[in-house]
């Protein structure tokens, strides 16, 4: 059974590895119809793998679907942190903050409306982002009529903003949830809110709107932190990760929410995440890194990381393209957070304890500082290798062997950091996630190199 | 990338700000954050004077644990101050160096009994005698034993990434930190649990107020108007002060402390003037972890339940108070761990307790907005 085990195991991570590069490289096709199709069909690949049954198993049992899941939102969490970490350069301890906040945020809405049959929490949660993120533009917009305003003043500016917004989204989304709530029909007769669609619905706006609430936590925490130097931010972030974890051990005592008893553990989520929305999640994430990473906000953030005053000098917004960068990586994580919360179904303030919080930056590292296929390759690899297999075979090993992988992990990564300091990867990317080759304007000259530009040419045209 | 001459010029549009002229300077919006802190402040103030007036002696006692943590921090933050003011490193792994000193005396005391080989040895020596010597040779085996860890740690993990960027060895820092923690964990080492201390001496409450001086015992308890105290807060007081005297003289007076001081500068030349500038690294590390050791020790003896986690908090609140008075410096470190020492009791005794590491944490980023240098703290270049 070992050796079986084993090799299953070793064939599924070459498997999803082999997958990824597929996905990756169909991606990068000139063809917009082959890209659909491929993408459908890496969906569908995997998709059929659940259902399909040979004999009375399914070639991949719950056990993988659960390891592809989590590797997924470890991928969004981890690509995140490397926006953060990789390309601008802000060393980040605060990733698993964002994460178990996203988590958080998007289970209270769904527990609310699948168990206490209420929107009220949805209201306030959509309304509350909306109007903290409006409040933001507006103050952006008034403080950008002055030059060199002191951090601790906008800070405050921001705060009393979004307070008052929140005051206000818990008031109107309560005013509008009373209106609503009558339209889920009593208990023997479900009304429109109740079926399955609207809890798919209302499970993708939760999950967004959990993002954007994250990437708004982040907006105001990074402005007064990201002006500290590097290792103090780091320090900084680390101390976020921790306040939010006593903020989840608290939750039904020093904050007003019974629901998430507090240390004990929320029971009860409703399990929406389906391997559908694991994948659109994730595509949207790769995609619009990409994007991001390759564009011309792109080329400031790694031109931040590279040398701060130089990037000053050509006209670069430092202090904003450090916000970006962070916002849009907590954004990510805000999203993980909410399909692990919905995947896992039970949420509990351990999993988001700040020592949890270095798998990212372990996989981030492992997979190579600003590389995308790296954290990618090393997400899935690291959550098949040593979650999913190392764990089963240390733990017929004896009741130790938990604590034996947080001594190899250490031991792997000093390795790491003395003898291969840019990552298992380095630099390479693949397919998709390489930078687009710039289309040229006239015909005047063939590309130079024939092979790359077909493949690549077309991502540029969007 | 425009380079095809066939092109015509194209028009950039660029994004149109404001015209300099009607952008005003942002000086005038200082009274907001200032405020804002002001308006902080006033609360925190009307807070504590409110639970003064209403029970001071309660006031006093919280005080007195503060105090009591508070040396203690300035203790591990010694060690901080020093290895970041030499190589600008964030050693993570203080805190679990500060784990092994509780460890060490632990395993001294109870396995090895070594706090009672006076009264072995010299059967006829005075009781307080034999138990002072005794416990100060458990005291100096974990402030060797934390001194040679840390003089390894310097030279397996931190050595060949001097000349890496900052973060990649903090990053190893931290891995150090994870394998002392999880080694630690594992049975055959000091088991994950949570493993109650034997202390190489008795701890005594006294009191004070109420009518005099005198030791808490059950045929005397403390009078209601007294405020109490243990004899092993005394001792940390001691000791911490004693510790911040004697570093303070290293590094002032001796020909160590000179060479010390002059590679935090500028190391390159410090190799010129003939210095070895990896001896004096070494050393420092070897210094700040036996503090360290020494603190774990006292902090195992104050509140005598260790496990292998236990360095973490303590390790992470004492570089707080060394940012907080101002990195490098010596009396810095040990007036910004009096301070987070006070803030962590004061906020477990009138907040919330569970709060209390938010506390410390919210005052790191104020402190580094409003004064970046910390209190004591000298203006200084950040090195790549």
């Amino acid at each position: 059974m070992e050796l079986g085990f084993l090799l299953g195991s070793v064939v599924k991570i070459v498997a999803v590895l082999g997958w990824l590069y597929g996905l990756l490289q169909v991606m990068a096709h000139a063809s917009r119809w082959v890209k659909i199709i491929g993408i459908i069909a890496a969906f569908g690949v995997i998709q059929i793998a659940f259902t399909l049954k040979i004999g009375d198993q399914s070639i991949l049992n719950d056990f993988d679907a659960g390891l592809l899941f989590q590797a997924c939102t470890m991928a969004m969490v981890a690509l995140g942190l490397n926006l953060i970490y990789g390309f601008n350069g802000q060393f980040s301890l605060g990733q698993w903050g964002f994460y178990g906040l996203g988590a958080y945020a998007a289970a209270y809405v769904t527990y609310k409306w699948a168990n206490d049959r209420t929107s009220s929490a949805l209201f306030v949660l959509l309304i509350g982002v909306i109007l903290a993120g409006a409040t933001i533009l507006v103050l952006r917009r008034f403080l950008s009529r002055y030059y060199n305003v002191p951090v601790l003043s906008a800070f405050t500016l921001y705060l009393l903003g979004c307070v008052a917004a929140a005051a206000v989204a818990v008031v109107a989304g309560n005013a509008i949830a009373s209106v609503i709530d009558p339209l889920f029909g009593a208990k023997d007769a479900p009304g429109l809110l109740s079926g399955d669609l609207a809890l798919q619905i209302v499970f993708v706006l939760a999950v967004l709107c959990a993002g954007v609430f994250a990437a708004e936590v982040s907006f105001l925490f990074g402005l007064p932190v990201l002006s500290l130097g590097s290792d103090y931010f780091g320090i900084a972030t680390l101390g976020f990760s921790i306040v939010i974890n006593t903020l989840m051990v608290n939750s039904d005592t020093i904050l007003p929410f019974p629901e998430m008893k507090g240390g004990r553990g929320m029971i009860g989520i409703p399990k929406l995440t389906t391997w559908f929305w694991v994948f659109i999640f994730l595509m949207l994430v790769i995609v619009v890194m990409r994007n991001l990473i390759h564009s011309s906000a792109g080329r400031a953030i790694l031109s931040v990381r590279e040398d701060e005053t130089a990037a000053k000098a050509m006209g670069i917004d430092v202090a904003s393209n450090k916000l970006l960068t962070f916002v849009i990586g907590s954004l990510f994580a805000g999203l993980g957070g909410g399909i692990y919360a919905h995947y896992i179904g039970f949420l509990s303030p351990g999993t988001f304890s700040f020592l949890a919080g270095f798998n990212p930056l372990i996989v981030v590292v492992f997979g190579g500082l600003g590389s995308m296929t790296g954290t990618l390759a090393a997400s899935f690899g690291w959550m098949f290798f040593l979650e999913g297999l190392l764990r089963v075979l240390l733990g017929q090993m004896g009741t130790e062997a938990p604590t034996w992988r947080f001594v190899l992990y250490p031991i792997a990564l000093l390795l790491l950091m003395l003898l291969r300091p840019q990552g298992l990867l380095g630099k390479t990317e693949w397919g998709f996630l390489r930078a687009p080759a710039v289309k040229p304007r006239a015909p005047a000259s063939p590309p130079p190199d024939a092979r790359a530009t077909p493949a690549a040419a077309a991502p540029a045209a969007k | 990338m425009q380079t095809a001459s066939a092109e015509p010029p194209r028009v950039v549009q660029p994004r149109q700000p404001l015209p300099a002229s009607s952008r005003k300077s942002g000086a005038g919006l200082a009274w907001i954050g200032r405020g804002f802190l002001l308006i902080l402040a006033v609360v925190v103030a009307l807070i504590l004077a409110r639970n003064l007036l209403d029970n001071p002696r309660l006031f006093a006692q919280i005080v007195i644990s503060g105090l009591q943590l508070g040396f203690v921090y300035a203790l591990i933050a010694l060690g901080y101050t020093m290895v970041y003011g030499i190589v600008r490193l964030i050693n993570f792994a203080h805190g679990d160096v500060f784990m092994v000193g509780s460890f060490v005396s632990f395993f001294a005391v109870s396995r090895f009994s070594l706090h009672t080989w006076p009264k072995v040895a010299f059967p006829g020596l005075s009781p307080d005698l034999a138990t002072l010597i005794g416990a100060v040779s458990v005291i100096a085996l974990s402030m060797v034993v934390c001194a040679v860890l840390a003089v390894v740690i310097e030279r397996v993990a931190y050595k060949p990434l001097r000349n890496a960027p900052r973060i990649t060895a903090l990053i190893t820092a931290i891995g150090v930190s994870f394998f002392l923690e999880f080694f630690g964990a594992l049975n055959f080492v000091f088991s994950p649990r949570f493993i109650p201390y034997q202390r190489p001496f008795d701890v005594y409450a006294y009191y004070i107020g109420g009518g005099g001086i005198g030791m808490v015992a059950p045929d005397n308890p403390a009078p209601p108007d007294s405020i109490t105290f243990s004899s092993i807060f005394v001792i940390i007081v001691i000791a911490s002060i004693l510790m911040q005297v004697l570093l303070q003289w290293l590094v002032r007076r001796t020909k160590m402390g000179k060479a010390m001081r002059a590679s935090a500068v500028d190391k390159p030349t410090t190799r010129l003037m003939g210095v070895n500038v990896d001896r004096i690294i070494s050393f420092t590390f070897a210094i700040g972890a036996a503090f360290a050791g020494l603190a774990g020790v006292l902090f195992a003896i104050a509140y005598p339940s260790i496990h292998t986690q236990l360095g973490i908090l303590p390790g992470l609140k004492a570089f707080v108070a060394a940012v907080l008075g101002g990195i490098g410096s010596i009396p810095g470190a040990l007036v910004g761990a009096l301070i987070m020492g006070q803030a962590e009791s004061l906020t477990a005794g009138y907040i919330s307790t569970p709060m209390r590491d938010a506390v410390a944490f919210t005052i790191l980023i104020i402190v580094l907005l409003v004064r970046p240098t910390g209190i004591f703290g000298e203006p200084e270049r950040e090195k790549a």
